[in-house]
């Protein structure tokens, strides 16, 4: 069985406690890549807030990780979202995939953050001078996923 | 009681998270049971609807009883 770990979180998390163990539990991988997405420090920006839908929004990752198995040759896949408030510099996505082969590895995590930026069931608003703005979708997202559809 | 979950900015036009309805509704009675400026934005087709967490292909055709809950989904910004 491939190890997966596929995970929703309401408080802040820290990256390295999850990879560590993640690459640990994957003993004779080839190569393990992660990417850590982290509210960035945009001006005027003081928070960011995700909020999902429990019935959608998990079981969507899962399915994400089920395509993601079917389309490379994973040993292994982390998928941890954070949910809740934000603020700059917190993680709020990591992704790690381990593989016996490199570009397995690379390509499962560009493939699993394309579709979680834009297909997966998460809104999000920004605290700006004290208002809240919703974000909405952006066409550089659903370009990013169009990569993938061959 | 039918319980509306309300996500993204279809919660502000609501002024709340959830509403509880009383059913049955239909798709038009879940329109009339709305506040006006709801009503009118879960027309646009790219709002979708969940039915006891069940993504609706054709929302016109919702059915909706006691104990349900309908979950009105605007599009998703992404993580």
């Amino acid at each position: 069985m491939p190890m997966r770990d596929i995970r929703l979180l309401t408080e802040m998390f820290i990256p390295g406690t999850l990879i560590g163990p993640f690459t640990q539990a994957n003993p004779g991988l080839g190569g393990v890549c992660t990417f850590v997405g982290e509210v960035r420090f945009d001006e005027g920006v003081e928070a960011l807030e995700l909020s999902h839908y429990v019935p959608l929004t998990l079981p969507g990752m899962h399915a994400l990780a089920d395509r993601t198995f079917a389309r490379f040759e994973l040993m292994g896949l982390l998928m941890v979202h954070r949910v809740g408030l934000m603020r700059p510099g917190e993680p709020i996505v990591c992704v790690s995939a381990a593989a016996l082969h490199r570009r397995d590895a690379i390509d499962a995590v560009d493939f699993c953050m394309d579709h979680l930026k834009s297909a997966a069931w998460f809104w999000k608003r920004e605290q700006r001078t004290g208002e809240w703005h919703w974000i909405e979708p952006r066409a550089g997202d659903h370009r990013d996923l169009a990569r993938w559809q061959s | 009681m039918i319980t509306v979950v309300l996500l993204g900015k279809l919660a502000d036009l609501a002024g709340a998270p959830t509403l509880t309805l009383a059913g049955p509704l239909d798709w038009a009675g879940l329109r009339a049971a709305l506040p006006s400026a709801l009503a009118e934005a879960i027309v646009d087709p790219r709002n979708r609807v969940a039915l006891n967490g069940a993504l609706m292909a054709d929302k016109a055709t919702l059915q909706a009883g006691a104990g349900d809950e309908i979950a009105l989904l605007p599009p998703v910004s992404g993580g």
